[in-house]
């Protein structure tokens, strides 16, 4: 039996008037990857910004229900989103390093901004472990002062990995981390998900089911009714399960690829 | 067989001469009509330029630069005085200025939202618009309701500068803070970074080469302003550097009382209203140098 990282309980979310995602109650496993496949627009990446309190930043934006991390609740009026986002990083579908920064301060970036102080051998510590985790200190430790925007597409990617892990969070969320990657660096970035997994909770949203298949060890899968019907979470399961005997046809259907 | 199958009708060649002529004809005229409007729109430019560098540099000497007008009637004396009074009044007006459009701007782009922010905007557009003697008036009109009527000073000229400056100020660097992508924000929330953190260190860095552009353009729109500052700023031949009494002289109001007033020797007032003119450009040209000077310095990096 494996200890619960997260759970949600009917969970929605809202663009406004607009239910995007109804009703979501499922539970993540600590230290394992949960992956989240739906056709578009069926709200898996919006159920995962609920996850860290990011959905709120956009306008307009609400939620509803309630999201258990190590019994408290996330969305409890007194808890700070700042706060819960420090234990719940997020790497988002473009890799999007600080373009002011150097390869260094954008992994410094996240515990820099966080507190004010760090003495230097501390920084240099953080530096080397991060970039190490996220695959990424070979090739860049003979540059750490040059521009992180002057990397490569999948090296942008894992050194935003490195920046999200720098601040030690217990749970990391990925929206489609390998969508905008080449097939190479998209291996890079399944291999380091497998090895985080000793150390995180990784939950993943993706387009790619073969990537689901090959690095989850549970699948969420999220369809919607109809254009403009919220999205909701159709089955939930084992990935073996998944994708061998799923219980539900709709699920079946789309992960042999007759629709979506 | 072959060839049969592929052989195209002569219409459609892929040599059609006529109609690559129509398309080179086309091209050439379209050409020819941009540069010419292009020199034309220069024209202006360069013989401004021109007219002023000839006829400025007979006094741009040692003397200008050093002398101000006390006591001067006839040739000789300089414009000390009033460069001092434009840099003075200058500087007092960005110090002014630049806080306040800045953190509006960041008012308007990170937290305003309703109805609030909407009369912000408006009101700053209806500032934009507002001729310079009236701001001038205005300022004018809130130092004599302090001090008493018809009270000149420095201060004040850098007041009624303020108020058009501001309004450029906001505008450009909400274009600047519009500029930075949301990934950015995204990216430093998701860090778990406050937001006036996210504000003050990712995003006005990110920004900053564009805003400090933005202030140089706001600077170049004020230094050349004549009318508020001959209305409360006043004329003076004599150096003052306290902005708080007395008439300041600027180099605008310099020429213009040059040429106004001209005494019995009028080619020696010309010359000094030239060279006057040709400072003015010489310091608003430097500033645009330095604001890309600058703006290099701060941009963002992405050479490897």
């Amino acid at each position: 039996m494996t200890a619960t990282a997260l759970k949600t309980h009917s969970l929605s979310a809202y663009y406004g008037d607009f239910l995007a995602v109804a009703d979501v109650s499922m539970t993540i496993d600590q230290r394992s990857i949960t992956a989240l496949i739906g056709p578009s627009g069926c709200g898996k990446s919006t159920f995962l910004r609920t996850l860290n309190r990011m959905h709120e930043v956009i306008p307009h934006a609400r939620v509803t229900g309630e999201i258990t991390l190590a019994g408290e609740n996330l969305y409890d009026p007194g808890v700070d989103p700042v706060l819960v986002r420090q234990r719940i990083g997020m790497v988002f579908q473009r890799p999007n390093p600080f373009p002011t920064m150097s390869i260094r301060d954008n992994v410094l970036a996240g515990v820099k901004l966080q507190r004010s102080r760090l003495p230097r051998s501390e920084a240099d510590d953080v530096v080397e472990q991060s970039l190490r985790s996220a695959n990424l200190w070979i090739e860049v430790r003979d540059r750490l002062g040059k521009p992180g925007a002057g990397l490569s597409g999948g090296q942008q990617q894992r050194l935003c990995i490195a920046r999200a892990i720098a601040v030690q969070p217990d749970i990391l969320l990925m929206d489609e981390p390998c969508s905008a990657l080449d097939p190479i660096s998209t291996l890079a970035i399944e291999e380091l998900m497998l090895e985080l997994k000793s150390t995180y909770t990784v939950v993943i949203v993706t387009h790619n089911m073969q990537q689901a298949a090959r690095v989850s060890d549970k699948t969420g899968f999220f369809n919607l009714a109809a254009v403009r019907e919220p999205g909701r979470l159709v089955e939930y399961a084992d990935t073996t399960t998944m994708f061998s005997k799923p219980k539900k046809k709709e699920t079946a259907d789309y992960i042999a690829g007759r629709f979506g | 067989m072959a060839t049969i199958a592929l052989g195209l009708p002569a219409t459609i060649s892929l040599t059609r001469d006529h109609v690559r002529r129509g398309r080179r004809v086309k091209n050439q005229v379209a050409t020819i009509g941009v540069v010419s409007v292009f020199t034309l729109a220069l024209l202006p430019l360069v013989s401004v330029l021109w007219t002023v560098l000839t006829r400025g540099l007979a006094r741009f000497d040692g003397e200008f630069f050093t002398n101000s007008m006390r006591g001067v009637l006839g040739e000789g004396g300089g414009a000390i005085h009033a460069i001092t009074g434009t840099a003075l009044i200058t500087g007092a007006t960005v110090i002014m200025s630049v806080p306040i459009g800045l953190l509006t701007a960041i008012y308007l782009v990170e937290y305003g939202k309703g109805p609030f922010a909407r009369a912000v905007t408006f009101l700053v557009d209806v500032m934009t618009g507002i001729p310079s003697i009236v701001a001038g008036l205005f300022a004018y009109a809130v130092f004599s309701m302090i001090l008493g009527p018809g009270v000149r000073s420095g201060v004040a000229g850098a007041i009624a500068l303020t108020l058009l400056m501001t309004p450029v100020v906001i505008r450009s660097c909400e274009e600047m803070l519009r500029l930075v992508p949301q990934d950015l924000r995204e990216a430093s929330y998701a860090l778990g970074v406050s937001k006036h953190r996210t504000i003050r260190k990712i995003v006005l860095p990110t920004a900053m080469s564009g805003i400090v552009s933005g202030v140089m353009i706001g600077i170049a729109r004020v230094v050349g302003e004549t009318a508020p500052l001959l209305l409360v700023a006043g004329f003076t031949d004599s150096m003052n550097t306290n902005l708080f009494s007395d008439r300041m002289s600027t180099l605008p109001v310099f020429i213009y009382s040059q040429w106004a007033n001209k005494g019995v020797n009028a080619a020696a007032y010309d010359n000094r209203a030239w060279t006057a003119a040709l400072v003015l450009i010489a310091f608003v040209l430097s500033l645009n140098l330095l604001s890309r000077l600058v703006a290099r310095v701060f941009s963002p990096k992405v050479s490897r």
